[in-house]
């Protein structure tokens, strides 16, 4: 843990992208806390502050008397519902990361089951399995992901389901390869010889030493999903309109785009990429930290 | 050699077996096409009429043999929406997504080589290091967001270039082309550049990799001893040798410059057959969407089955090592 910190105070990027990942996993876990209206709940909107450059003041008209809020600003604008973009990108975050992680610790749970089963025992299943992997890597992600939404149709649970097919052979592959190195070791010798189950070798003794890899290609893969969730969205056959992804919020603002009211999509854009990139910052710096060859140096 | 072939081919068919079985079951599983396209206030008669001329009142397996049998010929049936013959609609909208790919694979080509050799050639200066930042950028950003801020630019803000549609076209060879007129150019750039910029930083990182690992040779040491001038050097002999690779993955990632058109095609409203998909899907016009799907998916399967034959005959490692597994 120690030495975590250490590699991410050594290098003024990497702390950056560090702090700016904490504080959107943060903002997106507390948006019900800081954001100024909930943006969904439709008594709260008004229709009459629609398209509101940002810093605009909210408008007295068309609010009821005690009503739940006072006047407040649209730091960063609102849409063409009056719905105050900040507020709306703290609960897109939200999804955004929900679908990422979740899609990627499903993934990550039956890739390296399989990986490690087809390391393990090799042998048929092992060919089976990585052919199968070796297949649907030979395809790109938007292509499996556009073949099983135009099956499955739209839904979170759905585009789960997408990005957790799109995901899974790469945990396979990584955690087979580990695992083959790692089968071949004393230790998992001794611990056949002990006469423990199978499953236990798997997983409490195998399954430590081939982690590190997997860390990294998960948090990379975070990353992945969540850019691929918001290209479908935004594309109209991810989310529903009901579940507001940072993606669909930069669909909705497309049209605006346009005539130059930039902030409805400007600004959701600006927090995915932040998102993303602080993502790939972080997981290419653990890279570099779990990575035993290069730490010795 | 020959039983490699088999097995290849086998696992191709297999493939196209697998996926087709999928798209067709999903696509037809979902939603009822009869409420969108009849007339809400069709009576029973006229909507049975209409089940039966699509051929949706047969059992599901009935109706995947027929689609099988027809697929094989060609056939994807009837588009519900436009009215005309579903595989007919992609082949029409086919080179606009061809040509926009073909650009964008030269603009990775033109931009992403001079630029990898550069930040090969002098890998500490400042320059090399930006772009190498920009080619992470390049990797990481969502090619969709990419294109919206370039529409915010230079269509919105500078008012340089045209946002969307592919602009005035010439007949060549009987397709429509859009690089030969001024307007055309205009409209094709920023779908062009957008599609391209994954590619351009896989180039950059690709020659840049090449030409450390080139400087490094003998015959580079034994070209410098020889005096020639370090533009030939670089320009001849490292560029020569680096070429290989970077025309192989090039060549292996048009298939996803195709599949990522989808994309580029919906932000830029380029009338190709990516932006045909995604319009089909929200309609529920499943014959377009079927055909689309298998039309690209068997674009792959040959890209990778033609790569793997290639490699197989240059490799004879991997030809033995199929056999054996």
């Amino acid at each position: 843990m120690k030495q975590l910190l250490d590699a991410f105070s050594s290098s003024r990027t990497e702390r950056l992208a560090l702090i700016i990942l904490l504080l959107l996993i943060l903002c997106a876990l507390a948006a019900p806390l800081i954001s100024p209206q909930n943006p969904y709940d439709l008594a709260q909107l008004n229709i009459m502050d629609g398209r509101l450059p940002p810093g605009s003041v909210a408008s007295a008209i068309g609010i009821e008397e005690g009503a739940p809020r006072g006047l407040h600003r649209y730091w960063l604008g609102s849409d063409d519902q009056g719905r105050d973009m900040f507020s709306a990108i703290l609960y897109g975050l939200r999804i955004s990361l929900t679908v990422g992680v979740s899609s990627t610790l499903l993934a990550l749970a039956f890739g390296l089951t399989l990986g490690l089963l087809a390391g393990y025992f090799g042998g048929r299943l092992d060919t089976l399995i990585m052919r199968v992997a070796d297949i649907q890597l030979s395809f790109p992600a938007i292509l499996i992901a556009l073949v099983l939404l135009a099956v499955l149709g739209q839904g979170v649970g759905k585009i789960v389901t997408a990005l957790f097919a799109v995901q899974w052979a790469y945990y396979a592959r990584t955690t087979r390869s580990a695992a083959l190195v790692e089968r071949r070791k004393e230790y998992i010798e001794a611990a056949r010889l002990l006469g423990l189950s199978t499953p236990r070798i798997l997983f409490r003794h195998l399954l430590p030493n081939c982690l590190p890899p997997l860390i990294v290609v998960a948090a990379l893969q975070v990353a992945a999903a969540i850019s691929l969730e918001a290209t479908l969205s935004f594309l109209g056959i991810g989310l529903p309109i009901t579940e507001p992804s940072l993606g669909l919020l930069i669909a909705n603002g497309f049209q605006y785009l346009l005539v130059g009211m930039y902030w409805i999509s400007f600004f959701p854009g600006i927090a995915l990429l932040l998102l993303i990139v602080s993502i790939n910052l972080v997981a290419d710096r653990l890279r570099d930290v779990l990575n035993p060859r290069l730490q010795k140096q | 050699m020959l039983v490699f072939l088999l097995r290849r081919l086998m696992q191709s068919g297999v493939v196209l077996l697998v996926m087709s079985l999928l798209v067709f079951v999903g696509v037809y599983a979902i939603g009822n096409p009869v409420e969108l396209l009849i007339n809400p206030e069709a009576d029973q008669a006229d909507i049975e009429r209409t089940m039966a001329a699509l051929g949706l009142d047969k059992p599901l397996w009935m109706q995947y043999l027929i689609f099988l049998r027809q697929a094989l010929a060609g056939d994807f049936g009837t588009s519900f929406v436009h009215g005309t013959s579903a595989m007919q609609l992609i082949l029409h909208r086919m080179p606009a997504t061809l040509e926009l790919a073909v650009a964008a694979l030269l603009i990775a080509v033109v931009l992403g080589i001079p630029l990898g050799l550069w930040a090969g050639l002098r890998p500490d200066s400042p320059s090399a290091r930006a772009i190498m930042g920009l080619s992470i950028l390049g990797f990481s950003l969502p090619t969709f967001w990419v294109g919206l801020m370039l529409i915010m630019l230079f269509s919105v803000q500078l008012g340089w270039l045209p946002s969307n549609g592919r602009g005035a076209s010439t007949e060549i060879l009987g397709f429509p082309a859009s690089f030969l007129t001024w307007d055309g150019l205009q409209h094709i750039l920023m779908p062009a550049l957008n599609l391209a910029l994954f590619k351009i930083s896989l180039v950059i990182r690709l020659t840049r990799a090449g030409t450390q690992e080139a400087l490094l040779q003998d015959y580079v040491r034994f070209a410098r001893a020889k005096g020639l001038r370090s533009a030939r050097i670089v320009g001849v002999h490292v560029l020569k040798n680096i070429l290989i690779p970077i025309v192989t993955v090039i060549g292996l990632e048009f298939g996803s410059l195709i599949a990522f058109a989808v994309v580029t095609e919906s932000v830029f409203a380029w009338p190709g057959m990516g932006k045909l998909l995604i319009e089909s899907i929200n309609l529920l016009d499943r014959p377009v969407v079927v055909a689309y799907l298998l039309t690209v998916v068997s674009l792959f399967v040959m890209i990778n089955l033609v790569v793997d034959i290639l490699y197989s005959l240059l490799d004879p490692r991997i030809r033995l090592q199929a056999q054996a597994g």
